[in-house]
């Protein structure tokens, strides 16, 4: 019986872009601080693009206000880290507390504006559109027009020093936490019935019906945990940041459509090998020739489909 | 005689603005196998997705086992022990071929007698076990695809033109597995283009034609006459042979 052999060529892309960096900027420690910063990032980016990449994949759905869930996750954070004071202890309630808002939007978003539109593009483009519009604007309602701050808890603040290598803690904190959230998706599409399912679904989803199992219920499900993953992902990026504003999530979504484009739509590999070369290619790129760094993101995605034009990953939709 | 367990009477299907099917009407005996013959877009496609909820029925009834099913979805519908083998094979590719089956197997893990059974006529499957399913040849993805509709006992299979694009030599190892598959008193439904198959697997057949149908009775007595089947399938009949 033969096993099952994995596309190892995007990793070596990504093996090659950091490794040409190296060569590029000349410093080690600048090099190595850079790609822990690329790393967080990437992974963060990951964290908010996953459940996009999935929704896509299964029902066919652009949802265009995905970014409400990251503005959203960011916002209860802020709330939270205030209320339970700013510590280390606050972190949990506030991440916790950011995914199940946003996970209960997401379900909203589902009954209310997504499923009268299953199936129709242009409708599922501008409702969504709208959707993001009136989600930004309640925002406004509930948390004020300004600039919220959302500050790391004392134990995240500062760097490691290793020898002349600076390593903030709070992107190797985002780096444990991206790692920890891609293996559990991975333990759950590969070892599970339930991963299975949603393998299937994205690439046939009317057999997946013809076998007796709910597309539809599966579909939600995955909408609900793919924003409440972006609510954690804003999260995390706006204490990435430490500030919050009403369009942190607008902001991101370009990044993550370039994401799940160039990892190939349906593929959570994929998205994990985009988000990590936009990561590290907006570090390089902005250290080296921050001039150019806008772009840099949107060249790589027109390099990788000439190359590949099903993205990194392909999903084999039938 | 034995009953029926698969009853259609005045089925129409519109898909959009074409109307496909104009109140067919056929039975499918149980325990036996039923060919679904006729020319290219005579309806049969159409007749199978009907049957699977796939495409809902304008008007008539499906009944299984006595219980109309035409109002049901395609879940509802499979749950009551209907499998489905598309035209397309609808394997999923990114899936290795134990996953596919892990996945048709709704009742719980794979039944190891079963499967035992299956690889005896799909030995390719046993040496492709962890291998994604988009790796395999045609005819593998074919077994495959049956593989997965007969991975359980099912009251009822609905086949579409399994032999399609295939060898001979894996048509006749297909014919050689439904065959063993009638043994086990199985009710299957086939759409079929090559008459050979058709004449070697067949105990009753239904022709379509224009989205009726237009013949019913035993294949062997379809396949005596041959003025009659070149009345109702035409070339189409010569051409697969």
């Amino acid at each position: 019986m033969k096993a099952q052999r994995f596309d190892l060529v995007p990793l070596a892309l990504l093996a090659a872009v950091t490794l040409g960096a190296a060569a590029l900027i000349g410093t080690p420690s600048t090099w190595v601080t850079l790609t822990v910063a690329g790393l967080a990032m990437g992974l963060l980016i990951f964290i908010m693009a996953s459940g996009l990449t999935l929704v896509f994949g299964l029902m066919d759905v652009m949802n265009f206000a995905h970014g409400v869930f990251i503005a959203v996750g960011a916002y209860v954070a802020a709330s939270a880290m205030k209320a339970f004071g700013g510590g280390l202890a606050a972190l949990a309630p506030a991440m916790l507390g950011a995914m199940l808002v946003a996970g209960a939007l997401g379900l909203f978003f589902e009954r209310v504006i997504i499923r009268p539109v299953y199936g129709q593009h242009l409708k599922q483009i501008l409702i969504t559109t709208g959707g993001l519009i009136v989600a930004e604007q309640l925002i406004h309602v509930v948390w004020g027009p300004d600039l919220l701050p959302l500050e790391r808890p004392e134990a995240l603040r500062g760097a490691l020093l290793f020898g002349d290598v600076a390593l903030e803690r709070y992107r190797l904190a985002a780096v444990v936490v991206g790692l920890a959230i891609f293996a559990a998706l991975l333990v759950v599409l590969n070892r599970t019935k339930l991963g299975l399912l949603i393998r299937a679904g994205v690439e046939n989803g009317e057999m997946v019906e013809a076998m007796g199992y709910r597309i539809r219920r599966l579909f939600v499900g995955v909408f609900v945990v793919g924003s409440a993953l972006a609510g954690l992902g804003g999260a995390l990026w706006g204490m990435y940041q430490e500030a919050v504003t009403v369009h942190i999530g607008a902001q991101m979504m370009v990044l993550i459509f370039i994401v799940i484009i160039i990892g190939g739509l349906g593929s959570v590999t994929g998205c994990f090998v985009g988000a990590l070369l936009v990561g590290l290619m907006a570090n390089y790129v902005g250290y080296l020739s921050p001039k150019i760094a806008l772009g840099s993101n949107i060249l790589l995605m027109v390099i990788i489909l000439l190359w590949r034009p099903r993205g990194l990953y392909p999903v084999g939709k039938a | 005689m034995p009953s029926d367990l698969l009853k259609l009477a005045g089925v129409h299907t519109r898909i959009g603005q074409y109307h496909i099917l104009h109140g067919v009407d056929f039975a499918v005996p149980r325990g036996e196998l039923t060919m679904l013959l006729g020319r290219n877009g005579a309806g049969k496609t159409t007749c199978l997705r009907t049957v699977m909820g796939l495409w809902r029925a304008a008007a008539g009834t499906i009944e299984l086992e006595g219980r109309d099913i035409s109002r049901l979805d395609t879940p509802a519908v499979a749950s009551l022990g209907i499998s489905y083998v598309p035209e397309s094979m609808g394997i999923f590719a990114g899936l290795t071929v134990r996953e596919n089956l892990l996945l048709a197997a709704r009742s719980g893990p794979l039944d190891e007698a079963r499967l035992e059974w299956i690889f005896r006529y799909f030995e390719a499957l046993k040496k492709f076990w962890h291998l994604p399913a988009g790796n395999l040849s045609g005819g593998q993805k074919q077994m495959l695809a049956i593989a997965r509709a007969i991975v359980e006992p099912r009251k009822l299979v609905l086949v579409d033109e399994p032999t399609k694009g295939l060898a001979p030599s894996i048509i006749n190892n297909l014919i050689a597995a439904f065959a063993e598959l009638k043994k086990t008193d199985t009710t299957i439904l086939m759409v079929e283009q090559n008459f050979h198959a058709a004449r070697a697997l067949g105990d009753s057949v239904a022709v379509m034609d224009s989205g009726r149908i237009v013949h019913a009775g035993s294949m062997a007595e379809l396949a005596a006459d041959e003025a009659l089947q070149n009345r109702l399938l035409g070339l189409s009949l010569e051409a697969h042979q």
